[in-house]
């Protein structure tokens, strides 16, 4: 019943914002770009949307008002106070309404639809986990309830297979990093999936952050024998260090830019097909699309539920593991590199 | 290229909410829960190593109590034993006793039968000695009894002992 709930609702929207967004005529991918990106309004279904609050720092001064300013009653884009949205972004506007050339030092820190679905998320993260710090006060020494025996396991998971696997003695450090870490992906990464959800865990400015914090944690957190290995890897000759080096500094960035990646990616890829799946509907026109659509983004709604989980799993079990790399003791430094060096 | 471009405000607001997120998280949520889960697992671990400590016990308990059942039944067997030894000797020494008894009397009514055969011999010999002692004086009395049978006895010896 939920389900068709979601399905029924992903259905309106989508129809209801590709009619008014291109007045009569459908371009799944203008529609699906529009779906995938940020905003400054929340559309929750047809009619029912949120204006957000728009913040603008401009040469140093602060610029707050609502989004709805810059539509007029017909829901026409219009400028405002010398601001003008054009194609979801807002730039300052000259005299003729467009937008100007001189657009540097303005900065856009507008809540926007990813934004208040973070704090959303924030929130729900919260009354979750201390709803469950809660219960195990209040259940001290006992067996585990309601909520609380739900996530337990997940975070004994996270603990033993992620952290204490991958990272070894050391592990405890690490994991309100691996939990938040692992629980904010994954819960809006299901966001995502509901009805009118944002595509937060989709947009790369948000993996960008959890990537940056997972090197910056990585590189600070790097022992000896971790700089060990990138400046003087082990069993390499010295001649070799001008490739080396380089080679191994860009290694330090290449994994987080691939879980940055990975996550925006899949995430955003998830969205595309189920809403190309819809858009077949209205491409072929035929109400007989309506069920082989219906059908196949079902199915891609349920992997996309998996995809939510294993993305949080594979973002958290890399996060350990380039932590488990930065903070391992390596007592037999000749070791490395199929036991090699052993036989000098 | 839209998708790709990271914009600065939601860069701004992730960064912030975030690091509040995962402090106040750990603050608030991760710590009462690792800890309660450490104490939880601490304490199971105690009691399941104190029934494994209980288990040993018992075992303990009842090898001791199978020694001592073993040991008393060994006793048992040895008492038996030592008993029916004691008896069977008796039985043994009395039978060879009364063995004993009976040859020593045997012998001695075998010694006295001898005895007394040899003193019926002893008086049956000296009565017919003196039976016949008697025989031969009433014979010698009747014989002699007229002077010419004296005379010729005389003769008789004195023809026997002739002087040689």
């Amino acid at each position: 019943m939920k389900k068709l709930f979601i399905l029924l609702f992903s259905f309106l929207t989508i129809s209801a914002n590709a009619v008014a967004a291109e007045g009569g005529e459908f371009k799944p991918g203008d529609m699906i770009t529009h779906h995938i990106a940020d905003d400054y309004t929340w559309h929750f279904a047809d009619g029912v949307v949120l204006y957000l609050p728009v913040i603008l720092i401009d040469n140093g001064q602060p610029q707050v008002f609502s989004s709805s300013n810059f539509y007029n009653e017909n829901h026409e884009l219009v400028p405002y106070n010398g601001y003008v949205l054009n194609h979801g972004h807002i730039y300052r506007a000259d005299a003729s309404g467009q937008p100007a050339a001189d657009q540097s030092s303005l900065l856009d820190f507008s809540i926007t639809k990813n934004v208040a679905s973070l704090f959303l998320s924030v929130a729900l993260l919260f009354a979750v986990f201390f709803t469950i710090a809660g219960s195990y006060k209040k259940n001290h020494g006992k067996a585990p309830r309601g909520i609380q025996s739900f996530f337990e396991p997940i975070i004994i998971f996270i603990r033993d297979e992620i952290a204490k696997a991958n990272i070894g003695p050391k592990y405890e450090r690490y994991m309100p990093y691996l939990l938040t870490v692992f629980f904010f992906i994954w819960f809006n990464n299901l966001l995502g999936l509901m009805p009118g959800g944002a595509n937060l865990t989709g947009n790369i400015a948000v993996t960008l952050v959890l990537a940056t914090l997972t090197l910056l944690i990585t590189v600070f957190s790097g022992n000896k024998s971790y700089w060990a290995h990138i400046f003087a890897t082990p069993g390499v000759p010295a001649w070799l260090a001008p490739i080396m080096i380089p080679v191994e500094l860009i290694g330090i960035l290449t994994k987080p830019f691939s879980l940055m990646v990975r996550l925006f990616a899949n995430i955003t890829a998830g969205h595309i097909i189920i809403l190309s799946l819809f858009s077949l509907i209205f491409i072929f026109q035929s109400i007989a699309v309506g069920p082989l659509s219906v059908a196949f983004a079902t199915f891609m709604n349920f992997l996309e539920l998996f995809v939510a989980l294993l993305q949080a799993y594979i973002f958290t079990l890399l996060s350990a593991m380039y932590f488990g790399g930065a903070v391992e003791e390596h007592d037999h430094v000749g070791d490395h590199g199929h036991g090699d060096g052993a036989h000098h | 290229m839209e998708l790709v471009t990271p914009g600065i405000g939601l860069i701004f607001w992730q960064t912030v909410t975030f690091i509040i997120v995962l402090f106040l998280l750990s603050k608030f949520a991760w710590k009462p829960i690792m800890n309660a889960l450490h104490e939880r697992e601490a304490s199971i671990e105690n009691a399941l190593s104190a029934a494994e400590k209980a288990k040993l016990e018992m075992q303990g308990l009842k090898a001791e109590n199978e020694k001592l059942l073993a040991e008393a039944r060994m006793e048992r067997d040895r008492i038996l034993k030592e008993a029916s030894d004691a008896a069977n000797m008796l039985v043994e020494t009395a039978k060879q006793k009364a063995n004993e008894e009976g040859g020593r009397m045997i012998a001695q009514a075998r010694e006295s039968i001898e005895n007394e055969k040899r003193a019926a011999i002893t008086e049956v010999k000296n009565m017919a000695a003196a039976l016949s002692v008697d025989i031969a004086e009433r014979i010698l009395r009747k014989e002699l009894s007229n002077p010419q049978a004296q005379q010729a006895l005389a003769q008789e010896y004195i023809n026997e002992v002739t002087l040689n």
